[in-house]
């Protein structure tokens, strides 16, 4: 394990944390340079990618970042790419001056991923649904292959209306695969509402359980839960893993926080600053 | 021409261990063979295709040769969104093999015999669309959809197709074969509605109309040289295919035709047309109605000949 590997990288909580507080200041000022939305929903998964990245619990070298033992990391809920995007610059996968070019003509880094587009983007996302079948594929194949690597998948609530998420989700414990994680950036809204109305979503740790997974709840703004639980995978019971992240849309802007209108709303230059204010990174 | 994929298909893995069968819960017994040389690379994926063609695609990139197998209105029509964006955007090496193309399952009813399967996965960048004629091309195809670097589809009939080859032709994807030749008539087809061209053909040679029978078995790329070739020679060219006149080898054909030619050339068109079937009937007999057996093509054919001449 080279020293530049994410697995070897040790940060205090606190560290963890004031990194998050960083990167919610980027991505909302990148909203609103890049002309951008689905703020809210970028902002609830911050803490998610914290404690992926800078938590020790991958292990993928950003400096060989094609090497075929990595573990893959799947943004299934690819409105989210600002934070992906920003994480991967933050951790050495390309420049940080590339996210200046987000969603700006002819940019690769595009409103939704596209697979190998740049480094640390292992599939094409944005239309939901997708993620957790590929990361299904690529999880059989480390296996069939004897490569010992881990796929995590991060998904959206909204996006288990999706058929093809269940079909999954069957397969998988099937085929006894343990080394899919599938991480559900709970935030309890989705385009046009309340996730847990629009579809009957709860009780979704159970729904996973039922499934043949491992489920577990977690805070998902609590960096050192979220390491610890996805520090251990496979979790030893021989089944894919499923982890509930409940977590506050727009979270980290008190006048974003679990305000749905910031689904589609990009911030004004003052916003932003109060923003930034607010997070302690102006 | 299924027997042939599930041979063809157990000596491919045998050579090539990059090679993953993923089955929507069909071919009993079928893939046994397969299925015990090859325990760890043969999925039955359940009769969920949407997942089927994702996981197929993760398989892909992460270094596997996945074909997929089930009838092909499953496999195309229902996870099209995900063959279009998993398997065409990511441009990833993903074989779908479809059974039942056309008017194979029309005693099932138009939940299984699918006649517009070409006109929506041609549309689709990157995807290569082949209709092997028999059992032979089967294999052919099978083979040569390994060299490629993107997404396939090989749309097969069911079993025992007649066989037109009586030995391996030369087979190249985008090269259409000339089965016979011929000097007042070319009749271009695809697929397992090639016997009945060259039963056409027979028919024809009675009424003294000499026709040329070429067999596009690749519908994307289409062979453009072939084309060119075809609509210098003759007068009156003839589609042929077991698929509606919406969107298939005959639109292909035509489009490029409105676009390139340079001549003045009838192209008559034989499809199935734009319609549903709501009662029981059996292949040969939906052929027929649509005009699609060898003795309505030949008077379809015989009836714009003498229109022209």
């Amino acid at each position: 394990m080279t020293d530049s590997n994410l697995s070897s990288r040790i940060f205090k909580t606190k560290e963890l944390e004031d990194i998050s507080k960083r990167m919610r200041g980027e991505i909302v000022e990148l909203s609103h340079t890049a002309d951008a939305m689905h703020l809210g929903s970028s902002l609830s998964c911050v803490d998610i990618f914290v404690a992926l990245y800078y938590g020790g619990c991958l292990n993928i070298d950003p400096k060989n970042p094609h090497s075929e033992s990595r573990d893959r990391v799947i943004l299934s809920k690819g409105h989210a790419s600002m934070t992906f995007y920003t994480i991967l610059a933050d951790t050495g996968f390309f420049s940080k001056d590339l996210l200046k070019t987000f969603n700006k003509t002819g940019s690769h880094l595009t409103e939704h991923p596209n697979m190998g587009a740049l480094p640390g983007i292992e599939a094409t996302a944005g239309s939901l649904g997708h993620g957790l079948s590929m990361g299904l594929g690529m999880a059989l194949a480390g296996q069939i292959r004897h490569l010992p690597f881990r796929v995590f998948v991060i998904m959206s609530d909204g996006e288990c209306n999706e058929g093809s998420v269940w079909e999954a989700a069957m397969l998988a414990p099937a085929q006894k695969i343990e080394n899919l994680v599938v991480i559900i950036d709970f935030n309890r809204w989705q385009a046009t509402g309340r996730s847990e109305e629009i579809m009957a979503l709860n009780p979704l740790k159970e729904k996973w359980e039922s499934f043949g997974w491992s489920a577990y709840d977690v805070d998902g703004h609590d960096i050192s839960s979220l390491i610890k639980s996805l520090s251990a995978i496979p979790d030893g019971s021989g089944k894919p893993v499923a982890i509930i992240a409940h977590t506050i849309k727009g979270k980290g802007v008190s006048f974003m926080e679990d305000d749905n209108n910031w689904h589609y709303r990009i911030p004004n230059a003052e916003e932003v600053k109060f923003a930034k204010e607010e997070l302690g990174v102006l | 021409m299924r027997s042939a994929f599930a041979q063809e298909l157990a000596d491919l893995a045998a050579s090539d261990e990059r090679v993953i069968l993923l089955i929507g819960d069909i071919g009993n017994h079928m893939f046994d063979d397969y299925q015990e040389k090859f325990p760890s690379r043969f999925i039955n994926c359940g009769i969920a295709e949407a997942n089927m063609v994702s996981m197929a695609a993760g398989l892909a990139i992460c270094g596997m040769r996945p074909f997929i197998y089930t009838f092909t209105a499953f496999d195309t029509a229902r996870c099209f969104e995900q063959i279009r964006v998993d398997l065409c955007y990511q441009n990833l090496p993903v074989v779908i093999l479809g059974l039942g193309g056309g008017l194979t399952y029309a005693p099932l009813g138009p939940t299984h015999y699918i006649c517009e399967d070409i006109a929506i996965l041609r549309s689709l960048p990157n995807m290569t669309v082949l209709c092997p004629g028999d059992a032979i091309e089967v294999r052919c195809s099978i083979k040569e959809a390994m060299k490629q670097n993107g997404p396939v589809y090989i749309r097969i009939g069911k079993k025992n197709e007649p066989v037109v080859h009586k030995e391996t032709p030369e087979f190249q994807i985008g090269k259409a074969i000339t089965c016979k030749s011929g000097n007042d008539v070319c009749i271009i087809t695809t697929g397992t509605i090639l016997p009945n061209a060259l039963k056409a053909r027979e028919l024809l040679e009675r009424k003294k109309i000499s026709a040329q029978v070429v067999h596009f078995h690749t519908i994307k790329p289409l062979d453009l040289t072939t084309l060119s070739t075809v609509f210098s020679q003759f007068d009156l060219v003839v589609t042929l295919e077991e698929h509606s006149l919406i969107g298939g080898l005959g639109s292909a054909v035509a489009e490029w035709f409105v676009d390139n030619s340079t001549r003045r050339v009838k192209l008559l068109r034989l499809g199935t047309r734009d319609e549903f079937l709501y009662t029981t009937i059996h292949q040969n007999e939906a052929r027929d109605l649509y005009g699609l057996s060898p003795e309505k093509i030949a008077e379809a054919i015989h009836v714009q000949y003498r229109k022209l001449h």
